[in-house]
């Protein structure tokens, strides 16, 4: 079974987050860069039904030279081989635009099942899986916390994460499918692991390589533009409850809640 | 010319999910700004009693899209159906819940009408006949304001427990459309096996009014159970900290900050937790927070409203009895 992980390198959940000073980006320099946490169970669960049922598994990523790094990691992990399309035709390309790029990539491979993170933890945006799919024309189950694949391989049953439980997805391959964290618990790369991804296979295209058209992809073809951002509005500074004992803090506390918030 | 903003509601069982009224009474805010209408989609089987409740919070018209194959959500046929109506009619704007099904069907949407979506916005304005959304990226340690270009319509998910509700408007009277739509089995490719509903029949985190959230101080799975009667007696969804979920202390459903859900509820009652960064960027748009927590220096203090410093083990189960007081 051939599988495709669209991966994506975001900065570390940890990082702090500063303002560029036009307004419109944020500050790069001293990012740690990490393979999104959502694609790391991407990964895993690929290598998983690899190891099930054979097959490669291959890693895609769209953005510039330093997302090798998240995709060598991935290749450390057990996957096969990678592809990188870095191209500064990018730049500022949005979800709709990124899954054009990767829809361009996948045309020319054999795959039966597609797998992405539920979203990115940088944008946040949770579209590029799905846009991806309608570009292809194949059934999506997205934000999955479990999955299972019939014996002959040809039809997918995703547990699928709703608000209050969970909806059981049956869909026929190929399918793209998008992981929720709890999927499964992704593998650390083992040091021959990382040795041995050296030497994979690790294809880096441009755009027109892929017959993409600059006007549809980067800022020209975005459709939608960043006005600006910002930081999150300060909060008010708060009240410590003070008291000589635990009890008479908790006291306290429950009046402030009930008469001055007024919210119990 | 595209006209009018429509909004997508959201049931499960058939019953309206609270976003919906959301929806509807934010996009009575944009549409009375613009001077245009307010038209609700509304998929479902024997749904249509349902139109009059979306009326009260102020939609002008309702369009139903009755089969039983719109029983229970999935992405083929809820796209299809939204799909063609918007070509049909070319709404200029479409509104959806940013919620689980709403995030997953905005995105297949946009794509086959080859337009943008912004996601789980938190604000909405109109500028030059444009919508303007505002949106937390990096789980809101920052907001990014967006708008489009070349999109008609223009697509937007709302995050649940942002925006206000109107107030009900008995009187109101609605206009009820049957949706004129086709569905081919043939598209059909995804099929709903099983609905699992959660025992207990808990708020999700996301829907949740009020939170009790507990962190690595917790020192163990079995001490959430005081966390657990606090939440019952108010009402309150019990949430978690990551490193309580990597522990294996909590399911990863219960986890709040920047890899499980982003909250926005009245109250957050932060226990144990000290507050790391990716948790702060999970609950920050918390209306009220209170946090519980031994270490003063806990930058958990930083965003709370309310600080204990103190026991929680002291502090939680006297809090409870205290409000049982006034409850």
């Amino acid at each position: 079974m051939n599988i495709l992980v669209c991966l994506k390198q975001v900065p570390d959940t940890e990082s702090q987050i500063k303002i560029a000073p036009d307004g419109k980006a944020i500050v790069t320099d001293n990012i740690k860069w990490v393979m999104n946490p959502y694609d790391e169970c991407a990964v895993e669960e690929a290598l998983r039904i690899k190891e099930k049922f054979g097959g490669e598994v291959t890693i895609i990523g769209v953005g510039p030279k330093r997302v090798t790094e998240a995709i060598r990691t991935a290749l450390a992990m057990g996957a096969d081989k990678g592809i990188l399309v870095d191209d500064p035709a990018l730049t500022g390309t949005d979800s709709l635009g990124t899954a054009r790029v990767l829809a361009a990539v996948i045309k020319d491979l054999e795959y039966d099942m597609i797998l992405c993170g539920k979203q990115g933890v940088d944008d946040d945006s949770a579209v590029v899986g799905s846009n991806l799919a309608e570009l292809l024309g194949i059934p999506q189950v997205s934000v999955v916390v479990k999955l299972e694949i019939s014996e002959d391989g040809s039809v997918v049953k995703a547990h699928k994460e709703v608000e209050g439980g969970a909806f059981v997805i049956e869909a026929a391959l190929p399918a793209l499918i998008t992981a929720q964290k709890g999927l499964n618990e992704p593998r650390y790369a083992s040091l021959p692991g990382i040795m041995k991804a050296k030497k994979k296979p690790l294809d880096v295209k441009t755009i027109a390589d892929l017959g993409v058209d600059a006007g549809e992809v980067g800022e020209s073809g975005a459709k939608i533009k960043v006005i600006q951002i910002t930081p999150p509005e300060e909060r008010a500074a708060g009240k410590m409850v003070e008291g000589e004992t635990p009890q008479e803090k908790a006291d306290k506390l429950a009046s402030l809640l009930h008469e001055e918030a007024k919210i119990i | 010319m595209a006209q009018g903003i429509w909004i997508v509601a959201e049931q499960r069982e058939g019953e309206l999910r609270k976003v919906s009224f959301e929806l509807v009474s934010e996009a009575r805010r944009l549409a009375d700004a613009m001077g245009q209408p307010v038209a609700a989609i509304l998929l479902g089987s024997n749904i249509k009693e349902k139109a009059a409740e979306l009326g009260k919070y102020g939609a002008d018209k309702v369009i139903v899209a009755d089969d039983d194959r719109l029983t229970t959500y999935t992405t083929d046929a809820y796209v299809s159906v939204i799909a063609q109506l918007a070509q049909a009619q070319e709404p200029a704007i479409i509104l959806l819940g940013a919620s689980v099904q709403g995030k997953d069907l905005s995105g297949r949407l946009a794509a086959r009408l080859g337009v943008g979506v912004a996601q789980d916005c938190v604000a909405l304005s109109i500028e030059d006949g444009n919508l303007v959304a505002k949106r937390p990226i990096y789980a809101g340690k920052a907001y990014a304001t967006v708008t489009y270009t070349d999109s008609v319509p223009q697509i937007a998910t709302a995050r649940p427990n942002v925006f206000e509700l109107n107030e009900p408007d008995e009187s109101r009277s609605v206009e009820v459309i049957d949706a004129e739509f086709s569905l081919d089995d043939s598209q059909l490719k995804t099929k709903v096996a099983e609905v699992i509903e959660e025992a207990g029949g808990k708020v999700d985190l996301t829907e949740a009014e009020r939170i009790v959230s507990g962190g690595r101080g917790m020192k163990g799975p079995e001490e959430f159970a005081i966390l657990e009667e606090l939440a019952d007696l108010i009402a309150a969804t019990v949430g978690a900290s990551r490193s309580v979920v990597d522990a294996g202390w909590r399911p990863h459903a219960d986890q709040v900050g920047q890899t499980g859900k982003v909250v926005s509820p009245n109250l957050y009652i932060a226990c144990g937790i000290s507050g790391a960064i990716q948790h702060l960027a999970g609950m920050s748009t918390s209306k009220l927070i209170v946090a519980i927590n031994k270490d003063p220096e806990a930058p958990i203090f930083q965003k709370a409203d309310y600080g204990v410093v103190g026991d929680l083990f002291e502090v939680v189960p006297a809090l409870t009895e205290a409000l049982k007081k006034v409850l």
